[in-house]
């Protein structure tokens, strides 16, 4: 399938077979050839909806009514499918090409997988929503997955177990509807949450329920699937025509991850104090206190705000300073610094094991990974901390009453980036930020930029992506003929295209 | 019993004797090679030592229980952590091609720590602990224990005490050797009831319906709860706890919660859906567990019968017939067994020479025996010999399947 897209047989009748199911779990790759500026659009667009589906993941509760309107709306405005229908072959087709395509953008590194992951499993979620019973069960089959049903005796000595196991399970479903004996390694989703019955190592699933084990099912099969298309990776990349587009599009979807250090030592250790009060996001503020109060932070501490300083400029020996210092003022003496502490700081700069230079973590990342739990400071405070707690700590930072109650509006929506931004806009004394908020570095940025840090700093940011595309642009013009000219000068529209559209975001 | 008194000093000179005479290797190799069913399995384990003077080696594997006990013996560990499987010998990762050496399998494991329940203990704090705070444990093991086999199905679960403040469990089955970081992610959060950090006043949210573990995890806590909470604890003895139980309690029973106070739980004239003299219960006693320990299939995690050099004491295996008379304080520490060795080995010279003479792996077993460790290790084979039992089933499998061929 690496050669999908260079040597091949037309099969234009078995589109109607192919794309006869309205949703697939992308098993088979295309078997057809296709123009290289389909190639680039069908991408772009997949990208675009991929990415959709990420914002509304974190801004509304998937599946709720909002996000399928939404997400409706945008899947027409792409051309991809987003119902049953006849006239769905084409955006089928596109569907099932474009996910291939990103598959090889996406398969390089562990972020980027995890993240193409994330957003296909949950656009999967959504689509799957939209079948019928009868159409639900087909796929089943048709998948290879076949369960176990219990008897009806068991059934009945297991009644209050399963009712009890389940909000959506009454007694009436578990008279109705048969019930599935699954392996709880099927079914992670409903056993991390404990939204099922579990007994010797089985969850028993109405018929209803079936849908996250094929969720479980998608994501596996997704997950090895990219792991093997890595390793076929050189063979693509050699292909002139597709690395620029690929390379793109990969970085694409961070915009701006702050892993690469600018202005590293402008900021002196001396000016963190009140840094930490002006221009530092909640979670990094909290953090900070913490750390001046207790003369520690556990791990998901450190991490968190460790590389968020980093992200600020920090260098090395600075950090190493700033933590030392403070350490020694509490339990830990400077040796046990040394040798217990020192090395996890250098390992965040890439001095040690790995040497991958860990990257300042975004907002998506600290919302949704690692919660805080009993001695813990990190994470999301609009998230993770009790609103009664949140409006105490904004009370002391001095947030108007009206501001407060602003905020935990949002946060009752579950908008925690926008409380965050109300936040900024509350302590700087500005209305109507332009920007989006989804990195506590952005946040530093944008406030220095606010309290006069002038627009130099914005352009350093900007050039690293443009000159980004102008080599793309040069190297390719240089080396096709006219028609390959015409084809780059058309994929740099699209990549300039692509770029503003997540700038907008 | 009383323990010899323990002084870290002295490590240097104890754990040469203990890694001797005392550390039952054959035991813990039966263990880590269960039964030699899959190849390599020992041989390409990672251990990691903590030398003197905090020197830490990782990536220590070894190709025997022979060379294992050479090498302890050599070094004198005073700390041993044992991790994953790896995809080629751990000694010799360096020599891999990059990205292919890969942690492939590893007991699925549980820590408890006591400093996780600081904030609802009175009576101690941070690595201290007590007869009336290890109530705790007790607690946590009963629920973890019950949930792991009836809910997950394991069946090969080995309890240790860490040697101060908590204990761990090794789940051994093969299923959870192999399970992901995802399915290990899983299972902890399905055994997470207490969520928030310290911004975080109210740790357990119940709602309908109750699922039947947390009804089985209540049944534990009820039966320890009176004793532990309201007589060890007395949490309502004082002011400042009375507040810590009341800021749970939402406002609109605050005065029903006062008659309950005072007839201790018998009645409470709860709305339906309101479960706030379970929540409370839970947030004093439930178990806190770390998911980070549990998800990593390369977590590192102290050895059994690893010595804990602060307190001295052998993280021996806890034998759950008798969990709840279970004394950390009578768990031994290496002097005491150091000692209770030269007592033996004084008051019958004449049986130790007749051992002496019989050949030389005879001569270890016949030491230990002697002293307060015999126990622990007697308990460790016996939860050997039951794995056992599946491995010659497994073994049995493959030799057919290689027969049929």
């Amino acid at each position: 399938y690496r050669s999908s897209n260079r040597s091949w047989k037309l099969l234009p009748n078995s589109h109607t077979e192919l794309y006869g199911q309205c949703l697939q779990f992308y098993g088979q790759p295309p078997l057809e050839n296709i123009a290289l500026s389909e190639f680039e659009t069908f991408a772009v667009e997949r990208l675009k909806l991929l990415k959709t589906v990420e914002n509304l993941g974190v801004s509304y509760v998937k599946l709720s009514e909002q996000y399928t309107k939404k997400l409706d709306q945008e899947s027409k405005n792409l051309n991809f499918p987003y119902r049953s229908g006849p006239s769905e072959i084409e955006k089928r087709r596109k569907d099932h090409i474009s996910h291939f395509i990103l598959r090889l953008a996406y398969c390089q590194t562990e972020d980027l997988r995890r993240w193409f992951i994330q957003q296909e499993v949950d656009l999967f979620r959504y689509r799957f929503s939209y079948l019928s019973s009868k159409q639900k069960l087909e796929f089943l089959h048709k998948n290879n997955l076949q369960y176990d049903a219990i008897s009806v005796e068991e059934k009945k000595a297991l009644q209050d177990k399963l009712v009890n196991s389940s909000y959506a399970v009454s007694g009436i479903t578990v008279e109705d509807q048969d019930f599935y004996k699954v392996p709880f390694q099927d079914a992670l989703d409903l056993v991390r949450t404990r939204k099922v019955y579990l007994k010797a190592g089985y969850v028993y699933i109405p018929h209803q329920d079936i849908v996250t084990i094929i969720l479980n099912d998608f994501r596996t099969r997704l997950s090895k699937a990219l792991a093997l298309t890595a390793r076929s990776l050189p063979a693509v990349h050699s292909d002139e025509r597709l690395q620029p587009l690929l390379n793109h599009l990969s970085h694409a979807y961070v915009g701006q991850d702050y892993s690469i250090q600018k202005n590293v030592g402008k900021i002196s250790l001396e000016q963190i104090d009140s840094l930490s009060g002006k221009s530092f996001p909640l979670c990094m503020r909290q953090l900070h206190q913490a750390l001046r109060e207790n003369h520690h932070l556990r791990h998901g501490g450190r991490m968190q705000y460790g590389l968020f300083l980093k992200g600020i400029g920090l260098s090395l020996e600075q950090a190493l300073q700033f933590w030392r210092s403070e350490f020694i003022r509490g339990k830990v003496d400077a040796d046990k610094f040394d040798k217990a502490y020192a090395y996890s700081i250098r390992h965040m700069f890439g001095k040690e094991g790995k040497r991958t230079d860990y990257t300042p973590y975004s907002c998506m990342k600290v919302i949704l990974s690692n919660p805080p739990s009993q001695g813990d400071h990190h994470g999301c405070p609009f998230r993770h901390s009790d609103p009664e707690l949140l409006k105490q700590k904004l009370q002391f930072y001095k947030v108007s009453p009206s501001g407060i109650s602003q905020i935990l509006e949002l946060v009752k929506g579950m908008h925690y980036q926008l409380a965050c931004q109300k936040y900024f806009e509350l302590t700087h004394n500005v209305s109507d930020i332009t920007f989006s908020l989804n990195h506590p570095n952005q946040y530093f940025v944008e406030s220095q930029k606010v309290l006069g840090g002038g627009k130099d700093i914005k352009r350093e940011m900007d050039t690293p992506q443009r000159s980004q595309e102008n080599s793309g642009r040069g190297s390719a013009a240089a080396r096709e003929a006219a028609a390959a000219a015409n084809a780059s000068q058309h994929l740099a529209e699209m990549t300039e295209e692509l770029d503003s559209f997540f700038q907008d975001a | 019993m009383p323990s010899s008194d323990y002084d870290p000093a002295s490590l240097p000179d104890l754990l040469p004797l203990y890694y001797r005479r005392l550390f039952p290797f054959s035991q813990y190799y039966r263990w880590l090679n269960y039964g030699g069913v899959q190849k390599n399995y020992f041989q390409n384990r990672e251990f990691s030592f903590t030398l003197k003077d905090d020197i830490y080696v990782r990536y220590q594997s070894f190709t025997t229980q022979n060379e294992l006990e050479k090498e302890m013996q050599k070094m004198n560990p005073y700390k041993i952590d044992i991790g994953a499987i790896y995809s080629h010998r751990p000694n010799q990762h360096n020599t891999v091609k990059s990205g292919t050496f890969q942690a492939l399998e590893k007991e699925l494991v549980f820590d408890i720590d006591m400093t996780d329940y600081d904030d609802v203990r009175s009576c101690c704090s941070a690595a201290d602990i007590c007869c009336k705070c290890w109530t705790l444990m007790t607690i946590a093991i009963r629920i973890l224990d019950r949930a792991l086999r009836e809910d997950f199905g394991f069946q090969h679960l080995l309890w240790v005490y860490s040697g101060r403040r908590g204990v761990h469990c090794w789940v051994c089955d093969e299923a959870a050797r192999k399970l992901s970081v995802a399915a290990r992610s899983a299972v902890a959060e399905y055994l997470s009831l207490i969520k928030g950090g310290e911004e975080t006043v109210k740790k357990v949210v119940l709602t309908d319906p109750i699922h039947p573990f947390i009804r089985e995890s209540l049944a534990v806590v009820e039966r320890y709860f009176p004793r532990y909470a309201l007589q060890e604890q007395d949490i309502l003895g004082r002011k400042e706890s009375v507040d810590k139980v009341l800021s749970l309690v939402p406002e609109d029973i605050l005065f029903t919660v006062y008659l309950w106070l005072q007839s201790l739980f018998l009645q409470a004239t709860a709305k339906k859906g309101q479960y706030f003299e379970k929540e409370i219960m839970l947030q004093y006693c439930y178990p806190r567990l770390d998911v980070n320990v549990s998800k990593g299939v390369n977590h590192l995690l102290k050895s059994p019968f690893s010595v804990h050099p602060k307190t001295g004491r052998i993280s021996v295996p806890i034998n759950l017939k008798e969990l709840d008379v279970f004394d950390p304080f009578a768990v031994p520490t290496i002097s005491l067994i150091c000692e209770e060795l030269d007592r033996k080995k004084e008051n019958n010279t004449e049986s130790s020479g007749r051992s002496l003479a019989q050949k030389g792996k005879m001569v270890k077993t016949y030491y230990y025996k002697r002293t307060t460790l015999a126990k622990y290790v007697k308990y460790f084979d016996q939860f050997l010999d039951a794995m056992a039992r599946s491995w010659k089933g497994e073994l049995l499998r493959k030799s057919d399947l290689q027969k049929e061929f």
